[in-house]
């Protein structure tokens, strides 16, 4: 019995088979739409997530499964002083695969250990958020046709955003891919990323401060959203804030066939005349997210179809 | 130097970092081995470290974990004792996984709430001797590293 922890629980080889999957699933979903057929998917989710317990929740019914759960702490018996252990173990009883997003970090590892089914870390604090990054590879597979030979463009608060951290760590493992990292120097990615993943893995990047100066050589841009608390200053925010949004402007500067991704929820950092562009793939994205989960509990349940 | 008397069975550790030898005493717990005679040796000379402490234990063999003493300062040298005589001088390494000897300091991290979870961490880079958490990934240095830094 397999769990997913993290983005690189799974080899380079299992990562495209697992894609190629998501790819048929959404080439042929009638041929998947029974898979699951008696199947049971948990999602126990101790803190409010809403649109990725929603996607768990169509992937399964899209197989033909069920889906049971909760969606807050004060809903189960979390409340009552249970631990996620206990908890998950209960739980191996009522179905067959199990999500769990929780906001301490390794609350999934734990539940796994008792756990008799199959669980899927649904994001864990800050610590990890694999179906977010196998969505994020997948939209650029399906989008560019490869996740070699890439420049991709990180923009926004690349300090505390886990999601580009899984992101860097996977893409890291392709060839010949490099990093434009745009941020305000306050919201640069950990010294970790940095010297150990980047620079240990003999990886190009470059560090730049506007987004104009990036636009050029992207070949995906992946925005997220910059909150103002995280500026040391108000001055700062001021005169940087218009820095990491992109508008149509900055958009003429980019590759005709240039790809943008967003985890969402976006607030102001994408204008919302960006969605026309045919380069905007970010909802896209979301759909994306239904198929490579959908992919995944198939391959943890061991389903072939 | 002076002279304290052979032990039958037991251990004595080695080329502790001068000032070290309480620290250590305390980090294996020896206080609770009311059993056993223990002599604690500070500020030895010593040809390589100028300085060093020592500590004679006469215990049973195996009664010490060496796993953790390792962890604490794998420079140390470990002179197992059998009738007096030196049997075996064995050399510590960095244990691969530590369990319960250090805490998980991320109040993020589920081991701040989970009841009877163990707390366990992994030798992730044998070089810069880090240590991570099992659950949260948080990073730990090695015991002499801490102390040093």
């Amino acid at each position: 019995m397999r769990h997913l922890m993290s983005p690189m629980d799974f080899s380079v080889e299992e990562l495209d088979k697992l894609l190629s999957l998501a790819d048929d699933i959404e080439k042929n979903p009638a041929k998947y739409a029974h898979a699951c057929d008696g199947k049971i998917l948990a999602t126990c989710f101790y803190e409010p997530s809403t649109r990725t317990r929603l996607s768990f929740e169509s992937a399964m019914i899209r197989l033909g499964g069920q889906v049971l759960g909760f969606s807050e702490a004060g809903s189960s018996s979390a409340a009552k002083g249970e631990s996620v252990s206990d908890t998950i173990r209960v739980i191996s009883c009522y179905a067959d695969i199990c999500a769990i997003r929780h906001p301490k970090e390794g609350a999934p590892l734990v539940g796994s250990q008792k756990s008799l089914i199959p669980v899927i870390n649904a994001g864990d604090g800050g610590h990890q958020h694999p179906t977010q990054t196998l969505t994020d590879l997948l939209t650029i597979k399906q989008k560019k046709g490869h996740l070699d030979n890439l420049t991709i463009g990180l923009c926004g608060d690349l300090k505390f955003g886990r999601t580009v951290h899984s992101l860097i760590e996977a893409l890291v493992r392709y060839e010949n891919v490099s990093f434009v990292l745009i941020s305000p120097e306050e919201l640069r990615v950990p010294s970790y990323i940095r010297e150990e993943v980047l620079e240990g893995n003999n990886i190009p990047y470059k560090e730049v401060e506007r987004l104009e100066d990036a636009m050029a050589d992207l070949d995906i841009l992946y925005m997220t959203r910059i909150q103002k608390e995280r500026f040391f200053n108000e001055e700062d925010y001021l005169r940087m804030k218009g820095f990491y949004i992109l508008d149509p402007k900055k958009m003429e500067l980019a590759k005709q066939d240039m790809i943008v991704m967003h985890p969402l929820p976006r607030v102001n950092e994408i204008s919302v005349e960006v969605d026309k562009d045919e380069r905007a793939n970010y909802f896209e994205q979301a759909q994306y997210g239904v198929y490579v989960r959908m992919a995944l509990i198939l391959t943890l349940l061991e389903v072939q179809v | 130097m002076i002279n304290v008397g052979a032990i039958k069975e037991g251990y004595v550790l080695d080329h502790i970092q001068a000032g070290m030898a309480l620290q250590i005493y305390s980090d294996l717990n020896l206080k609770a081995m009311k059993d056993c005679t223990i002599a604690i040796i500070t500020n030895a000379s010593s040809q390589t470290m100028g300085k060093k402490d020592i500590l004679k234990v006469e215990c049973p063999v195996g009664a010490i974990d060496l796993d953790v003493l390792g962890f604490l300062d794998h420079n140390i040298t470990v002179n197992v004792i059998k009738n007096e005589q030196i049997v075996e001088k064995k050399k510590l390494k960095l244990p691969k996984q530590i369990v319960n000897v250090i805490k998980c300091k991320n109040p993020r991290c589920i081991t701040s709430i989970e009841q009877e979870l163990d707390q366990i961490f992994f030798l992730t880079d044998e070089d810069k001797e880090i240590y991570r958490c099992k659950y949260c990934e948080e990073k730990y240095r090695s015991h002499k590293r801490n102390k040093l830094n």
